[in-house]
């Protein structure tokens, strides 16, 4: 098991740090917040087509550049970090995850190249309303009409849905669950932004009606779906990191220099031993973090567990430590100008995202074996 | 490139079979000398096989080894209840700071025997009226010619009543401030003047003591590190002290690991409770990630970046786990936790671990103390003021005591 990034990762690190200091500063990050585009189309291009780092997980002979989940990871955590306003989760990790646990060869051949490329912009819809991972077989049904597959029914909660070139669902087909490949521009499809509680991150509605759909073939749906969602967790927990350490950052260098009753109101112990806690919290979280990654790739029988303990337990931790960031920064960290809410509200969408606390703990417990 | 290709899972090998040919059966309903010296009797054996001192240097009798078979060697000892707790302070904390700061002749002296489990350590530093503030300790230490005498009073001095030399901090001069005037030496726990009285804890049962020094005579070369350097030579032993508290190996049988209380919840079916099942899986992942914390620091110290400071995140870390699993283990026995039948064993090891979890907390430097730490000495924040720092020492109020 290794837990520490090795020269090359720590490069891959720097590499995209500086790259998102340049390109992704918070009044940028605004920028696009504010915006009706969802993302920054030219950041985008940087990351992917320009570094080549949509294509992480895709082996070289995919159009990818076989790296790996760790590597992966540590371009997570510097996005995560610095909320960049890129589909990169929702194409470069959901989708492209998508397709290669689907192992359909025509998907692969249409999609993978673009994806990897960052030319195809993916998204994956497996919610319904109640936004449950895998409850879109509730409300998305698939039939075979002249000679071709077709949807019908919305899903919900479907992250960079509102900008996608292709969506990945999951549908009820006539003999059980089943994944499709549909094209951004397929006839009935409808899609309407949803109002986000974390503006820096869009969610669709996706409305189809008779909408045409290619249906994967190959593995098991269901099975695609648990290796997705696992995928997911590590990435969601790779932002995490990310964000963790900037708040951290941010709230030691506040409380630093802001004074109070004469004083750093950081040598405040209630404020210092806030600040410790938040490093505790942060530092186990990357530990956590570290193990998934390299499970993920060195030890895929070890990753159903490590990643139900990266979800449960740096769910949570992440929503405390940006909540004792707006704290520790007293009513300046609860102005919109500070960036501090936006982390705030990161980390509690990044929570929800693959369910509420209750299942996490329960996907975790039984994966124990309890 | 992987950290368990070759060498490493040859060493896996051997560990495991060693330990399944040679790890002793629990000594239970064994009187404490027995138990002692039962305890010895592995150590050694442990020694000889080549299991002791891991990663400290082959010429003062370690293995030279890296953090990852001291990794292998924690995994595979997880499996079984080692008594090795008599060595803990040797090994954690008096062992590694005489290999920092010891002279070759103290290296060669000493460090053998503490690995082979022939001699055992103590640590003399906290006294009634200097435990956070260690370094407003009182103990005396007056030059005599080339000697040292000794004339003080330690406290909570865990082992001491089967220890044979304690690492001991005293005051060489009083008229500077405090962190200046301190001194580190080795003492001979069986020397005329030293006396060891038990002192009962909290559980009922005495494994720390006071301990009184008089007119205790030391010579010249029981110094460890340097004369008035003693506060640098404390710091080092601190910081090996709560690297080893947060790594270290907890007991197979531990009634509040993770494992133990989940198969309670599972055996008394409490296991369908969707809320108990829920605590376990947090009590799981808290456990896990600080595990992987701990691998992560020894991962970290084979490349070349020593925990420092973050040795605290393990330390508190540990203190703070203890406390939700004492939560999760009232949230499965329920009443039992109160009240048992007088054979039931469990009912009596979960008792003492549930009142033993204080000491988690306070010992080896409190969670406000490590809270402390981390913000000053790894996030950099403001020190808080300090009104004693450059007081000489015999002007200031220290303790609770009276000044002598
Ligand atoms: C089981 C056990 C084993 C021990 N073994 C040994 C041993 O082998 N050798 C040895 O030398 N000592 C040993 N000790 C002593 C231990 O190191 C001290 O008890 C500990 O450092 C706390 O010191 P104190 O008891 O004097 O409490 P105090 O320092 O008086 O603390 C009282 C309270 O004030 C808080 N406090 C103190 N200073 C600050 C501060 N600056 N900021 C915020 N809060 C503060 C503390 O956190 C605590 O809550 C042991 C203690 C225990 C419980």
């Amino acid at each position: 098991m290794r837990l520490v990034l090795d020269s090359e990762q720590r490069q891959l690190r720097s590499t995209v740090r500086e790259l998102l200091a340049d390109h992704a500063p918070p009044t940028r990050v605004r920028e696009v917040m504010d915006g009706g585009d969802g993302y920054d189309p030219a950041l985008w291009r940087r990351v992917s087509a320009e570094l080549g780092l949509a294509g992480l997980v895709v082996s070289e002979s995919r159009g990818g550049s076989g790296a790996g989940h760790v590597e992966r990871c540590v371009v997570l955590e510097e996005l995560g970090r610095a909320l960049a306003p890129v589909p990169y989760l929702a194409s470069a990790a959901l989708a492209v995850d998508t397709v290669l646990a689907l192992e359909d060869a025509t998907l692969e051949q249409r999609l993978l190249a673009g994806l990897a490329s960052g030319e195809r912009i993916g998204a994956v819809a497996p919610a319904g309303d109640d936004g449950d991972w895998g409850s879109a077989t509730a409300s998305l049904t698939a039939g075979w009409r002249d000679g071709g597959w077709v949807l019908d029914g919305h899903v919900s909660f479907v992250v960079s849905g509102d900008v996608a070139d292709t969506v990945l669902a999951y549908a009820t087909a006539p003999e059980g669950p089943a994944w499709f490949a549909v094209s951004g521009d397929a006839a009935g499809l409808g899609r309407t932004r949803l109002r986000t509680l974390d503006p820096t991150r869009p969610m669709a509605r996706l409305e189809f009606a008779s909408t045409p759909a290619h249906r994967a073939d190959g593995a098991d749906p269901a099975a695609v779906l648990e290796a997705v969602r696992d995928r997911a967790a590590v990435a969601l927990t790779a932002e995490r990191v990310g964000m963790m350490s900037r708040v951290l950052e941010m709230t030691v260098d506040y409380t630093k220099s802001r004074v109070q009753f004469g004083r750093p109101v950081g040598s405040y112990q209630a404020v210092k031993h806030g600040c410790a806690d938040m490093y505790c919290a942060y530092q186990q979280a990357e530990s956590v973090l570290r193990y998934a990654a390299w499970a993920a790739d060195h030890a895929p029988a070890e990753l159903p567990l490590a990643a139900a303990l990266a979800q449960a337990h740096t769910g949570p931790a992440s929503f405390r430590v940006a909540a004792d960031a707006v704290q520790l920064h007293g009513g300046v960290g609860y102005t919109w100008e500070h960036d501090a809410h936006l982390y705030y509200k990161r980390a509690k969408t990044s929570e929800l995202l693959l369910g509420a606390a209750d299942q996490q703990r329960e996907r975790l417990a039984e994966r124990l074996g309890v | 490139m992987d950290v368990e290709d070759g060498p490493v899972d040859t060493f896996r090998a051997r560990v495991r079979q060693w330990l399944a040919d040679n790890a002793p059966e629990p000594t239970v309903n064994r009187s404490p000398e027995e138990q002692l010296a039962a305890a010895k009797r592995f150590q050694a054996a442990l020694y000889d096989a080549g299991f002791a001192g891991i990663t400290w240097p082959v010429e003062f009798g370690g293995q030279g080894l890296t953090a990852a078979e001291q990794q292998v060697f924690n995994d595979e000892a997880a499996d079984y209840d080692l008594p090795t707790d008599p060595f803990m302070i040797g090994m954690g904390m008096c062992g590694p700071t005489l290999v920092d700061l010891g002279t070759t002749e103290q290296k060669t002296r000493y460090l053998r025997p503490l690995l082979r489990g022939e001699r055992i350590w103590c640590q003399l530093f906290s006294e009634p009226g200097a435990g956070s503030d260690v370094a407003s300790l009182q103990t005396r230490a007056v030059g005599d010619g080339s000697d040292w005498v000794v004339n003080g009073q330690k406290v909570w001095t865990s082992g001491a009543q089967q220890a044979d030399f304690g690492a001991l901090l005293a005051r060489t001069d009083p008229d500077v401030p405090k962190h200046q005037g301190l001194t580190m030496f080795i003492v001979d726990m069986h020397a005329p003047g030293v006396s060891v009285r038990p002192l009962r804890d909290m559980t009922g049962r005495a494994p720390f003591n006071e301990v009184y020094f008089d007119d205790v005579r030391l010579p010249a070369d029981a110094v460890l590190g340097e004369v008035d350097g003693g506060w640098a030579a404390a710091v080092t032993m601190l910081g090996h002290e709560r690297v080893s508290i947060g790594g270290s190996v907890r007991r197979r049988h531990d009634p509040l690991a993770y494992t133990n209380l989940a198969e309670l919840a599972r055996r008394t079916g409490r296991a369908d409770d969707p809320v108990v099942r829920g605590e376990l899986a947090e009590l799981y992942a808290a456990e896990r990630a600080l595990t992987l914390f701990n691998s992560r620091l020894r991962q970290e110290a084979d490349s070349g970046t020593p925990p420092g400071a973050r040795g605290s995140v393990a330390k508190l870390g540990g203190a703070e786990l203890l406390w939700r699993a004492v939560r999760v283990a009232g949230l499965i026995a329920g009443a039992r936790t109160a009240a048992w039948d007088p054979a039931d064993e469990a009912g009596e090891e979960l008792a003492v671990a549930i009142n033993a979890t204080p000491a988690s907390s306070i010992a080896g430097g409190t969670n406000q103390i490590q809270r402390g730490i981390i913000g000053d000495r790894v996030l950099g924040l403001p020190k808080e003021p300090q009104v004693d720092r450059d007081v000489p020492f015999r002007e200031l109020r220290v303790g609770t005591q009276p000044r002598a």
